[in-house]
């Protein structure tokens, strides 16, 4: 039962109150891509021990997806953001070194 | 025998009798007691029987923890089965009945498994019961449900109520023995806002009971001071009768506090789950004593140490005038000691130590009790009763040195700290060698949302096992100031592991010695298991069902796993614990309901015309969490009457259907049109201001997701319909694409389904009575197939969409909410010279089915894509992009052997059953045959008077008259003939009037 502050209503909602969404900062494949790029796009998901990204949205409060970094083993939450971006922000990047240093997750760290 | 004392019992009122009944019995006990504990007061020490051999057994414990006394109690709507005697208090009329035994406790046939103990080791039920294989479904398995499980499945509605509660605070203490109030003292003082819940009815935990000083009073002295400053601190709640039953991410904490248990019927809810969210938990949740393993050590009147004391002091019960102690630390010599104050033969204790017990064991002697160190028990003697014990020496195989006469064994295996509540959310604990047990590791709790932990534990239940140490724990942890609360006991000698008693028991000692009562699992089944390869302690448990019992091994679990690290040569830490899971004991189903049940389980939707329809004799069908009409019942007529004269009435002469429930979506703003040509497989951004299109949604993997007819309403607006069911995840999809891939477009959605309500007039007389009504113009010249427009209809503001779901000259009028009710009287009484008649869903979905139309959900269900329905004229082949497009190009996708959609007509008439198979030559790897498709849709047309249906079928476009046979489930085979899935009006002549 995580407790996560949603960016946009500014409140810190229970996990009932929240809906999960899945993995977050995924890039579209459309036509004309490549079934192998297709595929990935569409199935393959990360599955950390430790550090992860992922999407949640405000479903029954504000409406609006956000972002929450988080750790799978500990469930710390490192910190929540927009949705409307296309990757980590700096601030988010920079709370997690500070307590995992030296973490990745996919093309980021 | 077990008697009540003349003097004695502090929690009992003798003022106050309170009959019940126990198997029929009529027996009576004293406000304050349990049930266990007005059981031993007269004389019942046999309560039940074991699972698994039937065994006679007698309360073993004074607490939750309890393994043995369970009980079926209440009757009717109030009965429960597996209650613990030694948690249920007592109350005038209790009605309790023992578990597990046929015809009565007393004498029990299926104790005769017990005399087969020697062929039904651990295991035994995987190993016989596997060959032959058939057996199993048609044998085994059919006489094993008759003898599984304990109690009986309650049969009547439960009349009690239930309710959740929210909860908020900085500490929550879990736990109100002393630990627990020291920690409440402190955080209480400190300004911080304090949740302080005890699982029992009363204070202190067994601070009293065991003689303790505190701060150099008497610990029920320094109890009620304490009690008495925390009621004075306003930021401080207390509770009793009130378990922290779990614990939970992000400190969540579930409390179950029993408010009527002791008072059935009395007004308010019986049980109340607190869900709180707090900043910490501090769980003083104490220890709980181990049983040692001996053999006979499930005889009834083998106790543990502590409880024995406990119904002493606690309810002025003696279990037995005659009680032998055996040890292995200092704990159990105030048993001895309490019950030869009481005036009680103590002849013996048994300590296991060599060097005994310190002051205690002076004080024994003093007191003129024969102490016997480095001695074991070899074994119980008796059936329903102890008669006897057998001495031996500890080191040794269990030779018999001596046999004392006794009723009652108070055993003492050493504690564990109850870890729990420090467990459930990932809290690690580290083996205490000093002291023989699991304790948490402060460095390694539970994790909260910012990185540090927010379980605590405190007294006990930090493994600090004297007096002073809980204290200056409960201190410690809670960051108190000056020195902590000085406390003495007289504990001195440390404790030494006993896990078999004697240390070298014979086989014949070992397959008597039982670790998990309930179940019935003794030392050797552990050892057996490990022999053959269970060496994980989590699959040991499983394979033995150690721990698997409603006690969840509170006792067994460490002597279990102490035994399976001996017999695989390693140490304990190394074989570790199983997991810890919430609930902590068994809570009610009916609290984790809550009030959630009855009508307020979930919402129900109601159209502005609901109260009509109910008055009309709609027949319901829930839709979502609507309520829509299926049919309206008239007179005498049936169900399947019904519906086949609604259609009637509807294709002949005008229907009306409340489609209100239909989503509608309003997508405004300069981008619209580019997002809805992302949404719809079809172009929708060129669609004329006035007009209507039927749009089709997919899923970003392609399958077919939702329909309905879109509207444009002005140069940025479109009004998307959705599917009944489909109204907010359709809203839900778009909002989703929209602010997290195209968050940069320019489109705003509004899901004003609700702010309409919205009437289908259907039927050749449908523009007649749109024309009495009078308004706007609905020729077939002003508004066309397919159009819409705005204008009054009997001095109603509608909007008219001239579309069609029946086949038949329609028109659907939309409304605002409020007036949704008005209009549709004013459509009833313009329509009654026309023939009109209200229809329900089935007949929408009968007529849809005569003219070819999909339904999401029955064509669909997830794993088709339109192309299979025939639905290719509806995807864009222009448009570059759209949600399931690159999906749809994948090879499986553009098989063509996909089952693609036909109409499908009975060679007999009749109606083919839902959802049945149509069979190809052959069979498959499974000896099932081979099928070539399947049934989505099937009614009785009243129209065609006959079964039609509509299937997905291998090439079935293709193959136009050929028959193929749908077996029932009877066997018998039904033939049906692949048609045009368009069975009534194929070229649109009635519509398009």
């Amino acid at each position: 039962m995580l407790i996560l502050t949603c960016p946009n209503c500014g409140e810190a909602k229970d996990e009932t109150e929240l809906h999960a969404g899945g993995e977050a900062h995924l890039k579209r494949f459309g036509p004309g891509s490549s079934d192998a790029d297709f595929e990935a796009y569409l199935f393959e998901r990360e599955n950390p021990k430790g550090v992860h990204f992922e999407r949640w949205h405000c479903a029954p409060g504000c409406g609006k997806w956000f972002h929450a970094a988080r750790c799978t083993m500990t469930n710390e939450v490192f910190g929540t953001y927009s949705a409307q971006t296309t990757e980590p922000p700096e601030n988010i990047k920079d709370a997690i070194t500070a307590k995992r240093p030296g973490w990745h997750w996919r093309q980021f760290s | 025998m077990s008697t009540r004392l003349n003097t004695g019992g502090r929690l009992i009122d003798r003022t106050q009798i309170q009959n019940f009944s126990f198997n029929g019995k009529q027996l009576s006990g004293f406000a304050g007691d349990n049930l266990a504990s007005a059981l031993l007061a007269n004389d019942q020490m046999l309560m039940g029987r074991s699972f698994k051999y039937h065994r006679p057994r007698g309360v073993v414990t004074s607490d939750g923890s309890e393994p043995n006394a369970l009980m079926n109690l209440g009757e009717e709507g109030r009965f429960e089965p597996n209650a613990r005697a030694t948690t249920t208090p007592l109350f005038e009329g209790l009605y309790a009945q023992s578990q597990n035994h046929f015809p009565s406790l007393e004498f029990d046939v299926g104790a005769v498994n017990a005399k087969l103990a020697r062929f039904l080791p651990a295991g035994f039920y995987y190993k016989m019961f596997i060959h032959p294989r058939p057996f199993w479904k048609h044998i085994y398995e059919p006489i094993i449900r008759h003898s599984a499980g304990l109690g009986k499945a309650p049969k009547a509605r439960d009349l009690d109520t239930y309710e959740h509660f929210y909860a908020f605070c900085d500490v929550a203490i879990v736990g109100g023995g002393i630990a627990g109030l020291q920690a409440a003292l402190i955080a209480g003082a400190a300004g911080k806002d304090v949740i302080l819940m005890e699982q029992d009815g009363h204070w202190g935990g067994r601070a009293p009971v065991d003689g303790d000083i505190i701060d150099g009073q008497p610990a029920e002295d320094w109890i009620s001071a304490t009690l008495k400053a925390l009621e004075a601190m306003e930021n401080v709640t207390l509770r009793t009768s009130m378990q922290g039953s779990g614990v939970y991410d992000h400190g969540y904490l579930l409390g179950y506090q029993r408010l009527a248990d002791g008072a059935p019927g009395a007004d308010g809810p019986r049980h109340r789950l607190w869900r709180i969210r707090t900043k910490q938990i501090v769980a003083a949740t104490g220890a709980i004593e181990r049983p040692l393993s001996f053999a006979g050590n499930d005889i009834p009147g083998v106790v543990l140490a502590s409880a024995v004391r406990d119904y002493l002091v606690n309810f002025g019960v003696s279990l037995g005038d005659r009680t032998v102690v055996v040890t292995n630390n200092d704990t159990a010599y105030l048993t001895a000691l309490a019950m030869k104050d009481a005036g009680l033969e103590v002849p013996l204790i048994v300590d296991a130590r060599t060097g005994g017990a310190g002051a205690l064991g002076e004080a024994a002697k003093a007191a003129g009790i024969r102490v016997e160190t480095g001695k074991g028990i070899s074994s119980v003697k008796g059936g329903k009763r102890v008669t006897s014990v057998e001495i031996c020496a500890q080191a040794g195989e269990g030779a018999p040195l001596e046999e004392i006469a006794c009723d009652v064994v108070a055993m003492s295996g050493g504690w564990s700290p109850v870890v729990h509540l420090w467990s459930h959310c990932g809290g690690k604990l580290i083996w205490n060698e000093a002291e023989a047990m699991f304790a948490p590791d402060p460095e390694r709790g539970p994790i909260g949302a910012d990185g540090a932990a927010f379980v605590t534990t405190a007294g006990a239940a930090s493994g600090a096992m004297t007096t002073a140490a809980a204290l200056a724990d409960a201190h410690t942890k809670l960051g108190g100031p000056g020195q902590p609360t000085p406390a003495q006991d007289p504990l001195t000698n440390p404790i030494e592991p006993v896990w078999m008693m004697p240390q070298s028991a014979s086989y014949k000692l070992r397959s008597k010695a039982w670790l998990d009562f309930q179940n019935d699992v003794k030392v050797s089944d552990v050892q057996l298991a490990a022999r053959e390869g269970f060496e994980s302690v989590e699959h040991a448990k499983r394979y033995t069902t150690l721990g698997m019992a409603t006690d969840q091994g509170k006792l067994s679990n460490i002597n279990g796993l102490a035994v399976l690290a001996n017999q695989l040569g390693t140490d304990i830490p190394s074989v570790g614990t199983t997991t810890f899971r919430p609930p902590y004991t068994p809570i009610s189903m009916a609290a984790i309901a809550g009030e959630a049940r009855g009508e307020i389980f979930q919402p129900i939707r109601k159209t502005p015309m609901h109260d009509w329809h109910a008055q009309n004799g709609a027949h319901w069908e829930p839709v979502g969490h609507w309520r829509r009409a299926y049919t309206y019942l008239r007179g005498e007529e049936t169900i399947s009457e019904a519906v086949q004269r609604e259609v009637k009435n509807t294709r002949e002469a005008l229907g009306l259907l409340d489609a209100s429930t239909l989503g509608k979506i309003i997508v405004k703003g300069p981008d619209a049109g580019k997002f809805l040509d992302m949404m719809y497989t079809n172009m929708m951004s060129n669609l004329k201001v006035g007009r209507c299109r039927y749009g089709l949604m997919c899923s970003e993997n392609g399958f077919l997701s939702d329909d309905g007819v879109v509207a444009r309403i002005d140069e940025d607006t479109w009004l998307c319909h959705t599917t009944t069911g489909g109204a907010d995840r359709i809203h839900g999809h778009m909002e989703e694409w929209l602010q997290t891939e195209w968050w940069d477009w320019k489109v705003y959605t509004a899901n004003v389904t609700e702010q309409y309500a919205q009437v289908a007039v259907v039927g050749p007389n449908a523009r007649k009575v749109l024309e009495k009504l009078g308004g706007m113009d609905v020729s077939a010249e002003a508004l066309t197939f397919m159009g819409w427009a705005d204008g009054t209809l009997g001095g109603f503001e509608v909007r008219a969409y001239r579309i069609s779901f029946s086949g038949e000259l329609s028109y659907e009028i939309a409304v605002p909410a409020a007036q949704g009710r008005a209009f549709w009287d004013a459509l009833m009484e313009a329509g009654e010279e026309f023939g009109v008649m209200p229809y329900g869903t089935e007949c929408l979905h009968i007529m849809r089915a005569e003219k070819g139309f999909i339904m999401i959900g029955d064509e669909s269900d997830g794993t088709v894509i339109p192309q299979d329905l025939g639905l290719s004229w509806a995807i864009s082949k222009k448009k570059e992009d759209f949600i399931g497009k690159r999906a749809q190009l994948r090879s499986h996708m553009t098989d063509p052997n996909r089952w693609k959609l036909v109409g499908l007509e009975t060679v007999d008439g009749s109606v083919l059953p839902d959802g049945a198979y149509a069979v190809a030559e052959g069979a498959n790897a499974n000896g099932q045959r081979n099928t070539q498709g399947r049934v989505t849709s099937t009614y009785h047309s009243p129209t065609l008077d006959r079964g039609i249906a509509m299937g997905l079928v291998l090439h079935g476009p293709d193959r136009m008259g050929e028959t193929l046979d749908f077996p029932r489930v009877d066997g018998t085979v039904v033939k049906a003939r692949i048609v045009d899935p368009v069975f009534f009006d194929p070229e649109g002549e009635k519509q398009n009037v």
